[in-house]
């Protein structure tokens, strides 16, 4: 089974998103912890790909797909044409120290590596295509 | 969308959170905060049990308060959280910098206790 959904770059849009996922998500024995998870972990990637490559222009668009593979796996890919920004490649800052430094970001990136089994890049006909895995 | 109002009980600031915090809208948790500060309350209880989602943008700005509110002996105790919106404040590990209580009135009794 997939689905797809297309988004402006508005952050008013993330609602939007997270209820795309709930949606498509429903039935498929996801938890309510579980599935509250899943719908952060996502919510953290398409923000920051709004604020970050896109700069919050709603006439650009992002795409999200969801697979389900097989029984409580799940294929998420959020596609874009934006710069590309690999989060594994970022290293977060450790937790007191942003505590100390009084900052207001640097925990969405970590949610998503602690929430998610995997996260790739690829590029495909010029889009980059970021792919979360998680099996439950 | 949020709704966020503030009323005051017994010499305490209380800041009632009401639908979803994401990156659009951490802004009016971090403006209630910030006046809720500035009017000089020293016990802050910040009422959670409308709070249906919060994403790392509201976690930020609980986050960073937590140092000017130490140098400012400030308590800001969060109370009747949803089990899924505990688990987003858990899963960094953020739960245990922050004061959380499951009741209103634990949540008071906390901020008297630590405002002695």
């Amino acid at each position: 089974m997939s689905y797809q959904y297309n988004i402006g770059c508005s952050l008013n849009n993330l609602k939007g998103v997270r209820e795309f996922i709930r949606n498509s998500l429903k039935g498929q024995g996801v938890s309510e912890l579980e599935m509250g998870a899943i719908v952060l972990a996502l919510d953290e990637m398409c923000s920051n790909l709004m604020i970050h490559a896109h700069h919050c222009n709603p006439d650009h668009k992002i795409s999200m797909n969801i697979h389900i593979p097989g029984h409580q796996q799940f294929v998420f890919e959020i596609i874009d044409d934006g710069s590309m920004f690999d989060i594994n490649q970022y290293q977060e800052q450790e937790l007191d120290s942003l505590v100390h430094e009084k900052r207001k970001g640097g925990l969405g990136i970590r949610l998503v590596k602690s929430i998610m089994d995997k996260v790739e890049y690829l590029r495909e006909d010029g889009k980059n295509i970021c792919r979360l895995t998680k099996t439950i | 969308m949020v709704h966020i109002k503030r009323l005051q009980e017994e010499g305490a600031d209380i800041i009632v959170i009401i639908g979803e915090i994401d990156a659009s809208s951490s802004i009016e948790l971090d403006l209630a905060i910030a006046k809720s500060v500035g009017d000089g309350y020293r016990k802050i209880l910040v009422d959670c049990n409308g709070l249906e989602y919060i994403s790392s943008a509201g976690l930020g700005v609980f986050m960073s308060y937590i140092e000017e509110l130490k140098d400012k002996k400030v308590y800001l105790v969060l109370f009747g959280l949803k089990e899924r919106v505990l688990n987003t404040f858990s899963i960094l590990g953020l739960a245990d910098l922050l004061n959380i209580r499951e009741t209103k009135s634990d949540a008071k009794k906390l901020a008297d206790e630590l405002s002695v």
